[in-house]
Parts: C-alpha cells; sequence; structure tokens
C-alpha cells in the first residue's frame, strides 16, 4: 500500500473503559517549516483508552506528532479535536514525558510537591504516595538530578501522573536506559493504562510495542502510512513502508 | 611624604585596632551598597527573569538598552538623581539630598540594570531547558518566573556580587548626592578620595585594605556556596 493511504481505525478490542472519554480527532493536520511538510495531512481517530503506539523510522514525525496533539508545536492547518473540544481546552487534562526527563534543580519530592502546587493541589500524603508508586519514595529528600537515568524518568513519570491527566504522552520514555528501568517504567505505563489514562506512546523497541500496544501509529516521511490493532500491525502489516521497518529494512 | 611601609604600617593598625571613625565608615558603606544591592535584586531579578521567559515585539531593543545601561557612568546617576532631589529638583520636597537614603537610590538606579542585565543571561539558558516541560504543565508566567528564579537562586548570586562589587566600589554617584559629609554620609569610596587629597595617606590605605578584603570575603563565600550547591546537584 502507498505511504499516506489513511486506514479505518479499527478499534481497540481489549482496551479497558476509559474513565474520562477523550478521544482524538484529527483532520488534514499539517505542519511545515521552510517550505518542507514535516507532518503532512495526517487524519487520524484515536479511542479514549488504551496504549497508542506511535511508530516509525527516524525522522518519520513521531515526536512531532506527539508535540502537536499536546499543543507544543502549533499547527500550520487542519484540527486537533479531544472529546469534541479545541485542543486549548483540554491541554491541562493531558501530560507529557520527554525522552530527555527535565528535572527542576530540588529535591525528588520537590519535583513533584511543584507540579502539586501549580495545579492548587498540594498534598504531602498524594506526593508521597506516587513516589512509592514509582518506586522513589526512600529517596524522597534527595537531588533530583543525582538519580540514576532510569530513577529520574520514573520521578518524570510520577510528576506527570501527579496532574492526573486523562491522555499521557510518551516521548521514547525509555530510549537508552537498562532492561529493569525498562520493565519498571513499562508496569507504570500499564497501571496507568489500567486506572483509564490513554497513552500516546512513541517507540522504536518493536519489543516493547508488542508488550504494551493495543494499537499502532505507523508513520512515514511525516505521513500516516498506518493506523491498525497491534494484533493485526505485528502479524500482517498493511503497509509495504510498516512491513519494511517491521522486517529491519527501514533505518530505525 | 610618609613612607611607604611606615603608611602600610599605620594602615594595619588601624584596622588592626578597630579605630571608631573606620568602623563608622565602612559599616555605612555597608549598609548603604547592601541596601542598594537589594533592592536593585528586588527589581532586576523579576525584570530578568521577565525578558528572559518572555518573546515580545522590541525584545531586541529591550535587551541592548538594558545592556548599554550595564555601563552608566556612576557621576552621571549621581548628577541624575541630585537634579531630582535637589530643592529646585521634583523631588526636593523629600529632603533626601546629602542622605544615605539618596546614596542608596542613586546606588540602586546604577546597579540594577547591572543585575537585570546579567540574570536575564543566566536564566535565558536555564528557561530554554524548561520551557517545554513548563508549557506541558500549563504553567501562567508568575509560576514560570518564580520557578527559574528559584531554580537559578544559585547562579543568581554572583549577579547579586556583581551588583554589590559595583555599588560598593563606585564614588561619583555617592560623593554627587551624598556630600561626603563626616559621620553622615562618609563612606568607604569617598573617604579614600578625601583623605588622598588631604595627604592622610594612612587611612586612605586602611579603607582601602578593607575594600579589598571585603570584595575577597564576599567573592569566597559566594564561591563557597555555589561549590556546595554543585556538590549537591543544585547547579
Amino acid at each position: 500500500m502507498p505511504d499516506g493511504i489513511v486506514l479505518p481505525f479499527e478499534g481497540v478490542a481489549d482496551a479497558p473503559v476509559a474513565a474520562a472519554p477523550l478521544p482524538l480527532r484529527v483532520s488534514k493536520l499539517r505542519l511545515e517549516a521552510g517550505g518542507q511538510a514535516l507532518i503532512d495531512g495526517i487524519d487520524l481517530a484515536l479511542a479514549p483508552s488504551g496504549v497508542t503506539m506511535v511508530m516509525g523510522p527516524n525522522g518519520a514525525g513521531k515526536s512531532l506528532l506527539l508535540r502537536l496533539l499536546h499543543g507544543l508545536v502549533p499547527a500550520s492547518s487542519g484540527e486537533i479535536c479531544w472529546g469534541g473540544l479545541p485542543l486549548d481546552e483540554v491541554r491541562g487534562r493531558q501530560a507529557m514525558v520527554f525522552q530527555k526527563p527535565v528535572l527542576l534543580r530540588r529535591s525528588v519530592a520537590a519535583n513533584v510537591d511543584f507540579v502539586l502546587k501549580s495545579r492548587g493541589a498540594r498534598d504531602d500524603r498524594r506526593r508521597d504516595a506516587l513516589l512509592e508508586h514509582v518506586g522513589l519514595l526512600d529517596r524522597a529528600r534527595q537531588p533530583a538530578r543525582l538519580l540514576s537515568g532510569g530513577e529520574q524518568q520514573r520521578l518524570a513519570l510520577a510528576r506527570a501522573l501527579a496532574t492526573g491527566p486523562e491522555v499521557l504522552f510518551l516521548d521514547e520514555p525509555t530510549a537508552s536506559l537498562d532492561p529493569a528501568s525498562v520493565g519498571m517504567i513499562e508496569d507504570i505505563v500499564r497501571a496507568a493504562r489500567a486506572s483509564g489514562t490513554k497513552i500516546i506512546f512513541v517507540s522504536h523497541d518493536i519489543g516493547q510495542a508488542r508488550r504494551l500496544a493495543d494499537d499502532v501509529v505507523f508513520l512515514h516521511g511525516g505521513r500516516l502510512a498506518e493506523h491498525s490493532r497491534a494484533s493485526r500491525f505485528f502479524s500482517s502489516p498493511l503497509s509495504e513502508a510498516a512491513a519494511r521497518y517491521l522486517d529491519g529494512g527501514l533505518l530505525y | 611624604m610618609q613612607d611607604y611601609s611606615e603608611i602600610l604600617g599605620l594602615a594595619a593598625g588601624l584596622v588592626l585596632s578597630g579605630d571608631a571613625d573606620l568602623a563608622e565608615i565602612v559599616g555605612l558603606s555597608l549598609q548603604v551598597s547592601l541596601t542598594a544591592t537589594a533592592l536593585a535584586c528586588l527589581i532586576g531579578l523579576p525584570l530578568g527573569a521577565l525578558v528572559a521567559t518572555t518573546r515580545f515585539p522590541g525584545r531586541g531593543a529591550v535587551l541592548v538598552t538594558l545592556n548599554a545601561l550595564m555601563g552608566l557612568p556612576p557621576v552621571v546617576v549621581g548628577l541624575f538623581v541630585y537634579l531630582h532631589l535637589s530643592r529646585a529638583g521634583p523631588l526636593g520636597f523629600l529632603g533626601l539630598l546629602y542622605t544615605p537614603t539618596a546614596m542608596i537610590i542613586a546606588q540602586t538606579i546604577l546597579i540594577t540594570p547591572i543585575v537585570a542585565a546579567l540574570s536575564r543571561q543566566v536564566l535565558e539558558d536555564l528557561h530554554a531547558e524548561y520551557s517545554e516541560q513548563f508549557r506541558s504543565f500549563c504553567l501562567n508566567k508568575t509560576q514560570v518566573i518564580g520557578a527559574v528564579l528559584w531554580d537559578g537562586r544559585y547562579a543568581l548570586l554572583t549577579v547579586a556580587l556583581a551588583g554589590f562589587g559595583r555599588a560598593v566600589a563606585e564614588v561619583g554617584a555617592v560623593m554627587i548626592v551624598g556630600g561626603n559629609i563626616d559621620h553622615l554620609t562618609r563612606v568607604m569610596t569617598t573617604a579614600i578620595a578625601l583623605e588622598t587629597s588631604k595627604g592622610e595617606l594612612a587611612l586612605a590605605l586602611a579603607l582601602g585594605i578593607v575594600l579589598m578584603v571585603l570584595a575577597l570575603g564576599v567573592n569566597a563565600a559566594v564561591h563557597g556556596v555555589r561549590a556546595t550547591a554543585a556538590r549537591q546537584a543544585y547547579a
């Protein structure tokens, strides 16, 4: 199938019922820079629950798509609509964890406190519960920037979860981490998914995508090449680009 | 003309004996310059943070102006404040000319651009690192400025130090608006200028020694704080 063909979303058979419905509809989304289309006319519909894995080779536009959906980058044209609401009205109901965690120059606990306080909900018990959830309660008083890479990413996740997001964007949160850290982060993602949070996850790791994904959005050259249920994507991808990617024929 | 070593001995004696005149002059210098530094930080740090974290039309012109104001000549600031505080000036009714308050006002005007411009440079780098995460948190401008000021606190100590150094070492502004009145507005720099012109080199040199020791001491203290911060990975 040629690139740029949008397939109908097939639904997520085993996804949990969402606590808060924020289904996404994107139409004709386009981002241009320097006369070049970085995101080129994407139409997409996502269910309000489950884990959507965004995959594709380097330069496909995965991270850009996440930033567009979260409102960090303004689109050149097109429409993004969450649960019937414009993006500006739902941004506070979303959170994002970046590939390289951006931690404040404060203690582990103060990093979570900062987010809770910014929402007017400073609560030491909630903070401690979040830190315990990500396995960092015993490090609460340490400077955040002295944590290991995996611990820093878990703290970034705790901070994101502190906002009680209905949609959680994860931009390659396990890149360059050791297998134990990857496993811990995947457990946190599963728990968030089980609690009804919609997860939109960028990953290059096909094994990780198989473990976590309910559906896969595959991008190639800034276009949507395929959007399928995970089981179907990995067994019989519909787009030629995805098939080549899974066979290792496209650069990661 | 006294012998150099004799002057140095007399100066050291004045410092070590805790001479009352010397202590008074040093005390007033510190009071004026520390107050001016505190006021300049109160105005300059939020201003620097605002410029560092905001994109607006004419920002380039604001940056050029801020940087240019860092080189304000103290005598010009002194003259400006003098014109406003003199009897014929718009603020003459306050009766502040030739008081420590006038000196504080002049030094605050002199170093606020330094604090604002230097803090802008420090905080702009910090904000570049944080900005995407802050937008993700949907923070408002006040929260962003508060966060970068707090997280940049150790780097901003150096900025405050630069402001204090400029204030405590300048002579032109305090001379014009303070008048170098004995027991009222005489500070270290004006006293050094006066005593030198009178040929009283021992007191001038003693004040010079105190000024140097102060500068070294403050620098060492800030360096110590920053090193501690770096060890704790806050820097």
